[in-house]
C-alpha cells in the first residue's frame, strides 16, 4: 500500500517535470554582456600562493598612498583603523600623522555637531557622511566602500587591478554605453559610473617606483587586499604550523591504528 | 550492551565504585564507547564519518559560543560586528574562518554518512528508528546552517533570507501570513535578525540532544557493516575500543588536517563573495544561491516551471523540495528488499550509483544560474530523485534476486583476505569489482 | 588498552608499540592545549579596545579653578587646574595626619603642581564624587564630594571625611607638552 501510494506520488512529480521539461524555451536573446564581458587576469601578486603567500609592504604603502590621492576622493574605507597601518610599515608617528589629517565627526561641549582632528583610534571617515551624501554628488551612483572589496568581487584583488586598466575608449559597434557611464569590460555591466580613474604619473612615489597605470592599480589592488584580509599573513603562518602538527599527528595515529588491528588482520589470514 | 559476549564494565578503585554505584557515566562511556561495545569488525573508512560529523558539531557548538562572545545581532550593526571579529578580536579570524568552513565540512561528513547509510541499507530493520533520527538531526542542520549564514547580514545573507522565507509565500491562503510571521516583518530585518539569532544558538543544542537518542538507537541493534548481514558471534565483532576508537581517531586526524588546510588557506572557497557586501534591502545581486551544500534542494525547488493540474509553478518547487527530503522518511518502507548491503544487490547498486552521479548533477544545477541547458537538466535530474526513491527502489525490492549472502562476517571477510576468485563471487563476472566500494580498497590475490 | 598477546611480537616490539601509543596521546594532548589558548586569549581585550587604553588630553581651554571631566578606560577622568590658593591650602595640611598619607607633591608631576588628574571614581563603592563641573558641590574640603555616602575629598583629591579609604586614584600619565598629557 504504502508501496502504491508512493508510486502515484512519484509519477505526478515526474509528470509535472517532464510536463515542464518538454515546453518549448524562448529562443535565447543573445546576451552582449556575456560577450563583451571578461574575466579578472592574474596579475601576479606577492600574497598569491595560498600557503605562503605574503605582502609586499613597500607595495602596500604605495598602494595606500594611491588610494589617499586618487581614490579617497570619492570611496570610502569605513572599517579600517588608522592604528592598523602600522601593519604595513608605518611607524606609530606616521600614523598619528596621517590620523590627524582626516576630520571626524564629534560633538562640541554644548552638543552641537562639530568635528575633531582623527586619531590612530579612529577609523578612516569620509569622504561622504551618508551613502545618500555619496550620491548625490556622484550622478547617482554610489562609490563603494573599499574596506572588503579585494573580497567581496569574484577575483579579489585580479579584479581590481583589472577593473582599473580595463577602460576602453569606445565600445564595439553593437554595445552601447549612456552619457557619463564609461565602458569597462571587467565590470559586471560593462557600463561603469566611475570615470578611469588613473593617469600616468599621476602620483609620485615616494620610492621612485615608476607610476604607470598598471603600477598604481596594481599597488592599489594589493593594498585593497590588505584591507579586505588584515590578517591575512598571520592566518597563513598559523595554517603551516596547523597542517604540519596534523600531519605528525595522524601518522601517529596511523601507526597506533595499525599496532591496535595487527592481531585481528594477523587472525584473518591464518587461514 | 547489545550481544551477550560484549565485556562488561568493573570499576577497578573503590573511587571509580563508588561512583558507579551513584552515577555510572564511567559505565555508560564504557558500553557506548569502550571495550563494552562490540562491533563488527568489517567495517571500512566509511564508517568514520558519523563519529567525524559528531566531532563536527562539537567544533561548531565551541566557535560558535565563541562568536556569540562578540557577535551584536541587530540589523544595522551585525556586519560590522562581524568585521569587529574579523580585524579586532584575538584570533577572531580563526574563530570565523572555522565556523564558517566548519559548517560546510559539518555537512560534507554527513553527506557522506547518509550515502553509506544509502548504500549499505542501514535504514532497513531493525534500524529504522536510527535513520528516522539522524533525518532529523539533518533538518535541524539545514534550519541551523540557514539561520547563521543570515546572522552575517551581508547581501546572501539578507536575499537568502528573502528568498527562502519567501517559499512560505507560495502556500495557498495563509502564505503570505506565515512569510511575515516567520519574518516579523514585511522584509527581513531586526526582528528576523534576533529571532535567527536566538534559534541559532538554540538549535545546536536540540541536534546534540537528538544526536544522543541517535547513539543511542544505534546501540540497540549495534552498527550495521559493509555485508549487511547480521552479527552472528563474537568472531565477527571487535571491541569498540581500542580498535575502532584508534581508525576513528586516524579519520579524525585525516579530516582534521584537510580542515585545517582549508581554514587556514581556502576560507572563503566555499562562501560566496556577495556576502562581504552589507545587507541592502534595495538592490538584489545579480546571481543569488543559497550554500553549496544546499544546491541539490534548490535544483529541485527550481525544476518546476510550469503550472500542472491546477497548481502553480511555485508551489510545485516548494512542495516537491520538502517532500525531497521529507520521503526520506519513508524509505525504511519503500525499499523492502531483506538485503541490506547494495554490494550484494547487483540492480539496486546500479540505481545507488545512478542516484549518486544524480545528486552530483542537481547539485551542479542548483549552483547555477537559471538558463538552458541547467534549467531543463534539473528537470530530468529531479525526475530521476523521485522515480529512484518512489519507485525504481519499490519495485527493485520486490524483483531483484540478490547474491548470495555469506554465511557470517567472519565468513566474508576471509574470502575476501584469501580469495578473489571464491565460487561466490563468481557468479557475476565484476563480483570481485563489487567489494571495492565496500572495502575502500581492492585486496590484490596473493 | 588491550594487551596483545603475540608470538611475534618481541619484548622490543612490546615497547615500540607503547612508545607509538604514549606519543599519540602526548601529541594529541600538546595540541589540544595549544587550541585551549585561543579561545581563552579572545576574552581579552580586543584591539580596537587597546587603543583607547591611552588618551591624550588638552590642557590648554582649562583655565586655573576649572575641571574637565573626560572619559578614560571606560570611567571618568577629572582634570583640574588648581588656583594658587588651593595648592596651598593642600600643602598646608599635616601629611601624617592623613588616612591615606599622601602630598600634593606626590599626586601631581614635578613643575606641573597645578594639574591635579585622577580618576573620577570614589574609592569607597565606585561613584563618580561631584565637584569636576561648574556649580557643583565640592565637600567640606573644597575637593570633590561623592553624593552616594558623604565622602569629602580636599584639593588635592585626598579622602578627609566619609567612608572611603584612599585618596582619588591618580592614573599613570606624562606630559607630552606644557598644554597636552598622555593618560595611560
Amino acid at each position: 500500500m504504502v508501496k502504491l501510494i508512493a508510486a502515484a506520488i512519484g509519477a505526478i512529480f515526474c509528470a509535472a517535470l517532464l510536463w515542464g521539461a518538454v515546453q518549448p524555451r524562448d529562443a535565447v536573446v543573445p546576451d552582449l554582456v556575456k560577450k563583451y564581458y571578461q574575466h579578472a587576469e592574474p596579475a601576479g601578486f606577492s600574497f598569491d600562493n595560498p600557503i605562503v603567500g605574503k605582502f609586499d609592504r613597500a607595495q602596500l604603502q604605495r598602494g595606500f598612498q594611491v588610494y589617499k590621492e586618487v581614490c579617497s576622493g570619492c570611496h570610502s574605507l569605513n572599517r579600517v583603523a588608522f592604528r592598523t597601518l602600522t601593519d604595513i610599515g608605518f611607524s606609530a608617528a606616521e600614523v598619528k600623522a596621517i590620523a590627524k589629517q582626516y576630520d571626524i565627526p564629534s560633538l562640541d561641549a554644548a552638543g552641537e555637531p562639530t568635528t575633531r582632528k582623527g586619531l590612530p583610534s579612529d577609523n578612516f571617515y569620509g569622504p561622504y557622511a551618508n551613502d545618500d551624501a555619496a550620491r548625490a554628488a556622484n550622478n547617482n551612483a554610489l562609490p563603494p566602500d573599499l574596506s572588503l572589496i579585494g573580497k567581496s568581487r569574484e577575483g579579489g584583488a585580479n579584479y581590481v587591478h583589472a577593473l582599473l586598466i580595463g577602460y576602453k575608449e569606445t565600445p564595439p559597434k553593437d554595445w552601447t554605453t549612456p552619457d557619463g557611464l564609461y565602458f569597462n569590460v571587467h565590470f559586471h555591466s560593462l557600463n561603469i559610473a566611475m570615470p578611469p580613474p588613473l593617469n600616468p604619473d599621476q602620483v609620485t612615489y615616494v620610492d621612485g617606483t615608476k607610476a604607470t597605470v598598471d603600477q598604481m592599480a596594481k599597488d592599489v589592488a594589493a593594498f585593497l587586499m590588505w584591507t579586505a584580509e588584515p590578517k591575512l599573513e598571520e592566518r597563513r603562518r598559523t595554517g603551516v604550523g596547523a597542517v604540519i602538527f596534523l600531519i605528525i599527528l595522524t601518522g601517529l595515529a596511523y601507526l597506533s591504528y595499525a599496532r591496535v588491528w595487527q592481531s585481528v588482520k594477523a587472525k584473518k589470514t591464518q587461514v | 550492551m547489545s550481544f551477550p559476549w560484549a565485556k562488561h564494565y568493573e570499576p577497578k578503585s573503590g573511587f571509580m565504585k563508588y561512583v558507579d554505584s551513584r552515577l555510572p557515566i564511567p559505565r555508560l562511556v564504557y558500553n557506548s564507547l569502550g571495550a563494552g561495545y562490540p562491533v563488527p569488525k568489517n567495517l571500512n573508512y566509511f564508517y568514520n564519518f558519523g563519529v567525524l560529523a559528531g566531532v563536527a558539531l562539537v567544533i561548531q557548538i565551541i566557535t560558535g559560543i565563541v562568536l556569540a562572545m562578540h557577535y551584536a545581532a541587530n540589523a544595522k550593526i551585525a556586519f560590522d560586528s562581524v568585521e569587529h571579529i574579523m580585524r579586532d578580536v584575538n584570533g577572531g579570524w580563526m574563530m570565523r574562518y572555522m565556523h564558517a568552513t566548519g559548517a560546510s565540512f559539518f555537512f560534507i561528513a554527513v553527506y557522506i554518512h547518509i550515502f553509506r547509510g544509502l548504500y549499505y541499507g542501514s535504514y532497513k530493520p531493525p534500524r529504522e528508528v536510527l535513520w528516522l533520527l539522524g533525518l532529523v538531526i539533518f533538518l535541524l542542520m539545514m534550519a541551523t546552517a540557514f539561520m547563521g549564514y543570515v546572522l552575517v547580514w551581508g547581501q546572501m545573507s539578507f536575499w537568502g533570507a528573502t528568498v527562502i522565507t519567501g517559499l512560505f509565500s507560495a502556500l495557498p491562503l495563509v502564505g503570505e501570513t506565515i512569510q511575515t510571521w516567520l519574518l516579523g516583518g514585511f522584509a527581513p530585518d531586526n526582528a528576523t535578525l534576533n529571532r535567527f539569532f536566538s534559534l541559532h544558538y538554540l538549535l545546536p543544542f536540540v541536534t546534540l540532544g537528538v544526536v544522543i537518542l541517535h547513539v543511542w538507537a544505534l546501540h540497540i541493534p549495534g552498527s550495521n557493516n559493509p555485508t549487511g548481514i547480521d552479527v552472528k558471534s563474537e568472531a565477527d565483532t571487535v571491541p569498540f575500543h581500542p580498535y575502532y576508537t584508534a581508525k576513528d581517531f586516524f579519520g579524525l586526524g585525516v579530516y582534521l588536517t584537510i580542515f585545517a588546510a582549508v581554514v587556514f588557506f581556502w576560507p572563503n572557497a566555499l562562501g560566496e563573495v556577495d556576502n562581504y557586501i552589507p545587507a541592502n534591502p534595495l538592490s538584489t545581486p545579480a546571481h543569488i544561491v543559497p550554500e553549496w551544500y544546499f544546491w541539490p534542494f534548490y535544483a529541485i525547488l527550481r525544476a518546476f516551471t510550469v503550472d500542472f493540474l491546477f497548481i502553480p509553478a511555485k508551489l510545485w518547487g516548494v512542495i516537491a523540495m520538502f517532500a525531497a527530503i521529507l520521503l526520506l522518511f519513508f524509505l525504511p518502507w519503500l525499499d523492502t528488499s531483506p538485503v541490506r548491503s547494495n554490494n550484494y544487490r547487483p540492480m539496486a547498486k546500479i540505481a545507488f550509483w545512478v542516484f549518486f552521479a544524480d545528486i552530483i548533477l542537481l547539485a551542479i544545477c542548483g549552483g547555477k544560474p537559471a538558463e538552458e541547458p541547467w534549467v531543463r537538466l534539473s528537470q530530468l535530474a529531479s525526475v530521476y530523485y523521485f522515480a529512484h526513491f518512489l519507485i525504481i527502489l519499490p519495485i527493485l525490492s520486490r524483483i531483484e534476486r540478490p547474491l548470495p549472502l555469506p554465511n557470517s562476517i567472519s565468513e566474508a571477510v576471509l574470502k575476501r583476505q584469501t580469495n578473489v576468485g571464491a565460487p561466490a563471487s563468481q557468479q557475476l563476472p565484476g563480483a570481485g569489482i563489487a567489494e571495492m566500494p565496500a572495502t575502500g580498497r581492492a585486496q590484490p590475490a596473493e | 588498552m588491550a594487551t596483545q598477546p603475540h608470538d611475534d611480537l618481541t619484548e622490543t616490539g612490546e615497547r615500540r608499540r607503547d612508545f607509538i601509543y604514549i606519543a599519540t596521546g602526548a601529541f594529541a594532548a600538546a595540541g589540544a592545549a595549544v587550541v585551549v589558548w585561543p579561545l581563552v586569549n579572545q576574552m581579552n581585550p580586543s584591539a580596537d579596545v587597546l587603543a583607547l587604553a591611552s588618551i591624550d588630553v588638552d590642557l590648554s581651554p582649562i583655565q586655573p579653578g576649572q575641571a574637565i571631566k573626560a572619559s578614560f578606560r571606560g570611567k571618568p577622568l577629572f582634570v583640574r587646574r588648581l588656583m594658587p590658593a588651593e595648592i596651598e591650602a593642600a600643602n598646608k595640611v599635616p601629611v601624617s595626619e592623613l588616612r591615606d598619607p599622601q602630598s600634593l607633591a606626590d599626586r601631581t608631576k614635578p613643575g606641573n603642581a597645578e594639574w591635579l588628574i585622577t580618576l573620577g571614581v570614589c574609592t569607597h563603592l565606585g561613584c563618580v564624587p561631584l565637584g569636576a563641573g561648574e556649580g557643583e558641590n565640592r565637600g567640606d574640603f573644597g575637593g570633590y564630594f561623592c553624593p552616594c555616602h558623604g565622602s569629602h575629598y580636599d584639593t588635592a583629591a585626598r579622602i578627609r571625611k566619609g567612608p572611603a579609604p584612599k585618596n582619588l586614584e591618580v592614573p599613570e600619565y606624562a606630559f607630552k607638552s606644557p598644554t597636552s598629557v598622555t593618560i595611560g
